[in-house]
């Protein structure tokens, strides 16, 4: 049973997953489409997925993948809903850009 | 060892492009690389049901509905107004500042385990994962159970949603 984390070590995977979140964090901030934002949310569901599984390999415990399961289908449940939820807020604008949203504004 | 670092080279410059590039049909292309080779690292820590759940649901299920959500509004047009000069700074700067905080913390932490060694022992193959998922006494059935009705209220309200509304007569 031999892994990836005897030769390279933790802590590059803990270096790829911050990467991976700082640009979801930026993706989030830096675009005005709503579908590029839902993109980059994924992005950030995964590096913290991919630093779940990496840690669960490091203490050679399963339990960790079981909760990376779930993140999955709480991820696909989320996506589902919220790309309904675009869906709904085009027909009614013709267009996804969040920042003609301002209808709540007072 | 190198295949870790084309892997993560592909991962980070997929996920950047999936980011910048303005067709958002392109965004979705790459998006379904980067989770291949995140696929690709789950292979690499011998996670093979990760894997292909991954594969199977994040490109398989999740960037179709966003290609299909993307078909259906007609966005494969590349007029979208951008943010102005000093919100992207701003953005830019924050998703750094996020960076540093994250890293600088992970870099000061100490591991928990002292010094990483394999026992040899088979603990993530599918049948050993699924023992861990269903086990009678101390295993995951219950939550199980309520991510498949998370799963079946989301598909009620998807399609809820996402139909088309009469015209108010009232």
């Amino acid at each position: 049973m031999d892994n990836i984390l005897q030769t390279i070590g933790i802590q590059n995977y803990v270096l790829l997953s911050t990467l991976l979140f700082c640009i979801g964090v930026f993706g989030v901030l830096y675009r005005r489409n709503a579908i590029i934002m839902f993109m980059s949310i994924e992005i950030m569901l995964n590096a913290v997925n991919l630093l779940f599984v990496a840690f669960s390999t490091y203490h050679q415990d399963a339990e960790g993948q079981v909760f990376v399961f779930f993140s999955m289908a709480v991820a696909a449940a989320e996506v589902a809903v919220g790309l309904a939820i675009l869906v709904a807020i085009y027909r009614n604008l013709t267009s996804i850009d969040i920042d003609n949203l301002k209808n709540l504004k007072g | 060892m190198t295949l870790f670092y084309i892997l993560s080279a592909i991962t980070l410059a997929t996920a950047f492009l999936t980011i910048i590039s303005k067709n958002p049909i392109h965004s979705a292309i790459y998006l379904v690389i980067c989770f291949f080779t995140i696929g690709g690292h789950y292979v690499l820590f011998n996670a093979q049901f990760l894997a292909i759940v991954h594969i199977i649901v994040y490109a398989g299920a999740i960037v179709v509905l966003f290609l299909f959500t993307i078909m259906l509004m007609n966005l494969n047009r590349e007029n979208e107004t951008q943010k102005k000069g000093l919100v992207k700074v701003a953005a830019a700067i924050s998703a750094c500042l996020v960076g540093l905080v994250l890293f600088a913390s992970f870099v000061k932490s100490q591991p928990f385990v002292p010094e990483y060694y394999v026992t040899g022992e088979d603990f993530q193959s599918v049948k050993k994962l699924g023992k861990v998922l269903l086990d009678e006494k101390e295993g995951f059935a219950v939550p199980f159970e309520f991510a498949s009705i998370l799963l079946l209220v989301a598909m009620i309200g998807a399609v809820l949603l996402s139909k088309k509304e009469k015209q108010a007569n009232g």
